[in-house]
């Protein structure tokens, strides 16, 4: 007898009409109501080719009681600080001191985004990975939760959920047993709205200290800066190649 | 086989007493919106396959228009509990649940991901309906009838 393989074939023609007829328009079933998903809008690739998407910060800006940023993580992201060390690391304030000098500096820290990740180089499943422009993510559907990443990580940017989670933000699943951090709002990115909750907030407080932006994009305003004004990486030493850099520190 | 084997069932739901026929099928809510082009039997057979193909379409290339999208699916098939607020993955009587238990699929997706939407999720499904959910639940009530 021979088992009808309906579900393969019935995908990948499906999948060949969607490849090879991507002209097929917006399907319409009455009068004014379109099916959203169903050819039409191009599935373009998300990513902006050839993009490297990164922040530039100014820790002269950053006064040390502001924390819009990390209270607008929280709240695009849905997740919440209890004061424990197992707490989310998506960003956070951290404080420097010079031992010499004793001037300190307050500025936020999250994922750095290095061109060369060492939590993708240690990642058994690769879930850990980096997309094409330059953003480091969690795939959290590969994830099994080992926390080697975590381990590699030199700017402690990920961390652990160790508790089950409800009701969270629909653009951005987290959950019991797996590793995350902060994913430079790839939702965002995506949609095209040029600019992560974290900037926003810190834009509408006025000290406007983060900027985004494409930093292969010689136009765009965080190139601009970058190569107009210094700026250093965290821990350069490490030769990582960092997507996110500091002024001021 | 499968589909013989289905329609058998079918057949002995037919002819049994209609008390007796709604213990024997899943009662499965209706979903707001259009239905999928493809048909129901498709989407009953093949959501899983699309689902598990699409998400890496997502996380992997940033493609965000999907046709298996978690985010949208708990959109449409959303179910209004007692409280008029959609009900999540804990209610038996949640769409996705009201099958998976009839057919004994559990699924960890809804650790991570909400299983019932957010206000603004309304907009971008049904966009021709305005987007609201009293607009949405008035569709719901023109469609029932
Ligand atoms: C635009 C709204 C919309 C979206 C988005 C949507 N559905 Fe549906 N779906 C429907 C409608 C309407 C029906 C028909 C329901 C009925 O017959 O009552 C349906 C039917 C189904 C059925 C068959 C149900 C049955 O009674 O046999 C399955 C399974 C299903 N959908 C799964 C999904 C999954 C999984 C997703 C997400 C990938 C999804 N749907 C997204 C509107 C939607
Ligand atoms: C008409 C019944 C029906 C409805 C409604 C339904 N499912 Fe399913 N689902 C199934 C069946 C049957 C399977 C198992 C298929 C198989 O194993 O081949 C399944 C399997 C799955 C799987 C894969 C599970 C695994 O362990 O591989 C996922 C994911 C899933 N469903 C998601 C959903 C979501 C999300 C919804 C609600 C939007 C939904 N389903 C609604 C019948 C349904
Ligand atoms: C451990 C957490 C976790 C679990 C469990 C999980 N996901 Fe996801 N899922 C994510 C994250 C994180 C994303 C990325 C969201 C983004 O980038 O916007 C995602 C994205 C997706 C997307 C694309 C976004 C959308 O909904 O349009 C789909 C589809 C999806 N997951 C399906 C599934 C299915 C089906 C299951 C269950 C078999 C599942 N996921 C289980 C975390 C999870």
């Amino acid at each position: 007898m021979i088992i009808p393989t309906k579900e393969k074939g019935a995908d990948i023609s499906r999948r060949d009409l969607l490849k090879k007829g991507g002209a097929m328009a917006t399907v319409t079933l009455a009068s004014g109501v379109t099916l959203m998903s169903f050819g039409g809008k191009a599935r373009a690739d998300g990513l902006k080719p050839g993009a490297r998407w990164g922040l530039l910060i100014d820790a002269g800006k950053c006064p040390e009681d502001c924390s819009a940023c990390v209270s607008a993580c929280s709240k695009e992201h849905g997740w919440e600080n209890n004061g424990l060390n197992t707490d989310p690391q998506w960003i956070r304030k951290v404080t420097l001191r010079e031992k010499s000098s004793g001037r300190e500096n307050s500025l936020p820290v999250m994922c750095q985004h290095c061109d060369e990740p060492p939590c993708v180089d240690v990642c058994p499943t690769g879930a850990s990975f980096k997309r094409e422009d330059g953003i480091v993510l969690v795939n959290k559907h590969t994830c099994i939760g080992c926390r080697y990443c975590m381990m590699a990580c030199p700017f402690k940017a990920r961390s652990f959920v160790h508790e089950p989670v409800t009701d969270q933000r629909t653009h951005s699943p987290r959950g019991n047993g797996t590793v995350e951090g902060c994913n430079m709002c790839v939702h965002k990115i995506d949609r095209g709205d040029g600019t992560t909750a974290c900037v926003e907030a810190c834009q509408a407080t006025g000290n406007n200290a983060m900027m985004f932006g494409d930093l292969n994009d010689p136009e765009s305003d965080i190139a601009i800066a970058v190569s107009t004004y210094a700026s250093v990486e965290l821990r350069a030493d490490l030769g990582l190649g960092l997507g996110v850099r500091y002024q001021n520190i | 086989m499968k589909t013989l084997l289905v329609s058998v069932l079918m057949m002995a739901a037919l002819l049994v007493s209609p008390v007796f026929a709604e213990g024997l099928l899943p009662n499965i809510p209706a979903a707001l919106g259009e239905p999928h082009p493809e048909g129901n039997e498709f989407w009953r057979i093949n959501h899983p396959s699309i689902l598990s193909h699409d998400r890496d379409l997502t996380v992997q290339n940033g493609i965000r228009e999907i046709d298996g999208s978690l985010k949208t699916c708990v959109a449409c098939h959303a179910v209004d509990g007692p409280d008029a607020a959609p009900l999540t993955a804990a209610s038996p009587e949640h769409a996705c649940v009201a099958c998976h238990e009839y057919v004994a699929v559990k699924i960890d997706c809804f650790q991570c991901h909400n299983s019932r939407p957010e206000e603004g999720d309304w907009a971008a499904v049904l966009p021709s309906l305005g987007g609201t959910p009293e607009s949405l639940r008035a569709y719901l009530e023109r469609i029932s009838q």
